[in-house]
């Protein structure tokens, strides 16, 4: 059947045409997609660039004439948002760090060590996966609010020390289960114990993974509004988040939304110094993530 | 269970030689379990204190009524029955559920669909794929709180871009953030710009192990591409369907930046989701046991909702058996 069907040849240019035209169409599809995609951020770019004049029209101006870069400056004078970018750089620090230590410590034990309860343990760390962190919430402040740490880093900087997520003790293990046991063999024969082989062989096998978790947990850090807001109070403490918010507010009165759109720029630069640094590590740690999930 | 077979053989042949190697063996387990548990410690100090002893804590304040400075009050159901029996001017519960389930079932379904359409068109050998999926993938990196702000602007009624693109094609301006009908709509538009990002990776890794075989086979058969998408590419990605489906209803029932600094929860309560409500409550009132008593309702209406798709699943979720790894 599929030989008679064979006999009668298409003629070449519908063969050709079948495969030109949904390919020009995918790239035309693609092309117009990419547009519309970085329409925002060009837009949002435009605006921090112009002024209160130009930027109060209802007629669309792409690019700015005149191009005011001292908006940029002006942020800085008007807010510490030099300030507000170092703390953010110091939980962004802490929190990766910490999370790379405590949850490549949990996941080597999960991936290699033998113990009673240990598949126990393993269903605990993925059940907290699945728990919306609200539950915890309230209690959680009410702890810190008792030990006298509202209005401090504590509640931004320790969690991070306590196993760093559930979802980074997950990836975590899912490499090092990908790693041949016999170095840990022969390291633990040469009389490595079990810290110095996880420190000194394993460790330094995983950049892929710790390389995709630091770049995950840098951007959480930046991006979390939520922590910051229900935990910090003066204005010197916060961070870039919330310095945004504060002007976004005062923006609302003194109508500088020119203001606005530059401090976001400068909110999303870090996001794109990371990509550009660690692209090839996203892709691959976000596949992680699915096909084992 | 591989990594541990260099050990077992240490142990089977300490077995052989007699009792005392079976002692040292017993000896090397009990290590080994003492470090686990030792290199577990941080993670597991973790869970009691900042996980498993929370949520008994919250589920005891959710029966009482706490500010945070006098002692907690036991009141039993109260908190749960002003929640949920309050009539309708002051029961914010039913508004709030409803607008996070509306913004949920509308935006899911949609953004799921065009992350996977968008994986299906970067799944071909189209030249200039890295440029393509750079400029996907962007905008999902952006800060929630800085796309807020940006969406904001976007969305300005008066000057902003949105309406100017309707005014040049002729059509009427649209309040966007300022009537109640549109406000969901927005939301759900300005999601669609995050379009590309993880879930779209996570589609793209499930497209790229599905067999090229198949595909083959079904060609050799005569189907045409929504066939093959149709009978070979769902049945195989399901589980990765499955995955951001899960993800995604967890993920927006928990919006909160956005809707607290674009609206925050207005007009008339029309974004007013679930977590700006126990913000609200909890941090913003000091109604902490109310707090607490939201909190377990959403929980437990997340539970409902994975528990419901893990046993749907069964229905649609297609496992390979034979080749599973």
């Amino acid at each position: 059947m599929r030989a008679s069907q064979s006999v009668r040849r298409e003629p070449v240019w519908r063969v050709a045409a079948l495969r030109i035209i949904p390919y020009s169409l995918l790239y035309i599809i693609l092309t117009l997609g990419a547009i519309v995609f970085s329409i925002p951020m060009l837009w949002t770019l435009s605006s921090s660039l112009k002024d209160t004049i130009h930027i109060f029209t209802q007629t669309v101006q792409w690019i700015p004439n005149p191009v005011h870069w001292e908006n940029y400056l002006e942020l800085f004078i008007r807010l510490p948002f030099l300030t507000f970018i170092w703390n953010s750089l110091i939980i962004v620090a802490n929190n990766v760090v910490a999370t790379v230590l405590t949850a490549s410590l949990a996941g080597y034990a999960f991936a290699r060590l033998r113990a009673p309860g240990r598949d126990f343990m393993f269903l605990l760390v993925i059940g907290t996966m699945l728990l919306p962190g609200q539950v915890t919430l309230i209690p959680r402040y009410i702890i810190f609010n008792k030990l006298g740490m509202i209005d401090t880093y504590w509640p931004l900087l320790l969690p991070s020390w306590l196993g760093g997520g559930a979802f980074e003790i997950f990836l975590f293990r899912q490499f090092f289960m990908t790693l041949p046991t016999e170095l840990d063999d022969a390291a633990r024969i040469d009389g490595c114990g079990t810290l110095r082989i996880y420190w000194s062989i394993v460790l330094p096998l995983s950049q892929p993974v710790i390389a995709t978790m630091a770049i995950f947990n840098f951007i959480w850090s930046w991006s979390d509004f939520f922590t910051p807001l229900i935990y910090l109070n003066s204005f010197q403490k916060f961070t870039i988040a919330l310095g945004l918010a504060t002007l976004q507010r005062s923006a609302e009165q003194s109508t500088r939304w020119e203001l606005v759109m530059a401090g976001a720029v400068l909110s999303i630069i870090p996001m794109l110094v990371i990509f550009f640094l660690g692209q090839k590590y996203f892709v691959q740690g976000i596949a992680l993530t699915g096909s084992k999930g | 269970m591989n990594f541990a077979t260099g050990k077992e053989q240490v142990a089977a042949s300490g077995q052989s030689k007699g009792t005392t190697h079976a002692r040292t063996r017993s000896k090397r387990a009990w290590r080994e379990a003492i470090e686990f548990y030792l290199m577990l410690s941080p993670w597991a100090l973790g869970f009691i204190v900042l996980v498993a002893g929370p949520m008994i804590y919250s589920l005891y304040l959710s029966f009482t009524d706490y500010d945070l400075f006098n002692a907690p009050k036991w009141i039993g159901l109260e908190n749960f029955r002003y929640l949920f029996t309050s009539p309708p001017p002051s029961s914010v519960l039913w508004k709030s559920l409803a607008v996070t389930a509306y913004f949920t079932f509308l935006s899911v379904p949609v953004s799921i669909a065009g992350s996977l359409l968008l994986a299906v068109l970067l799944n071909t050998k189209v030249r200039g794929l890295p440029f393509y999926r750079t400029s996907f993938y962007l905008p999902s990196l952006t800060p929630a709180f800085a796309s807020a702000l940006l969406w904001v602007w976007i969305f300005n009624s008066k000057f902003g871009l949105a309406n100017a693109f309707l005014r040049s094609i002729g059509l009427p301006p649209v309040q966007w953030l300022t009537d109640p009908h549109w406000v969901i709509p927005t939301f759900v538009l300005m999601g669609l710009w995050g379009l590309g990002g993880n879930t779209m990776i996570i589609f793209l890794a499930g497209l790229q192990g599905v067999p090229v075989h198949l595909y083959e086979a079904a060609e050799i058969d005569g189907a045409n591409w929504w066939d093959r998408f149709w009978a070979v590419t769902l049945p195989q990605i399901s589980p990765t369907l499955f995955f951001n489906l899960v993800l995604g209803i967890i993920g927006s029932f928990q919006i909160f930046t956005s809707a607290y600094l674009m609206t925050g929860g207005g007009p008339n309560y029309s974004t007013y989701f679930l977590v700006l409500y126990i913000y609200q409550e909890a941090f913003k009132s000091l109604h902490m046991g109310r707090g607490a008593a939201l909190a377990w309702i959403l929980f437990v209406i997340l539970m409902i909702f994975t528990l419901l798709q893990f046993w749907l699943s069964r229905r649609w979720v297609y496992y390979e058996g034979g080749e599973a790894k």
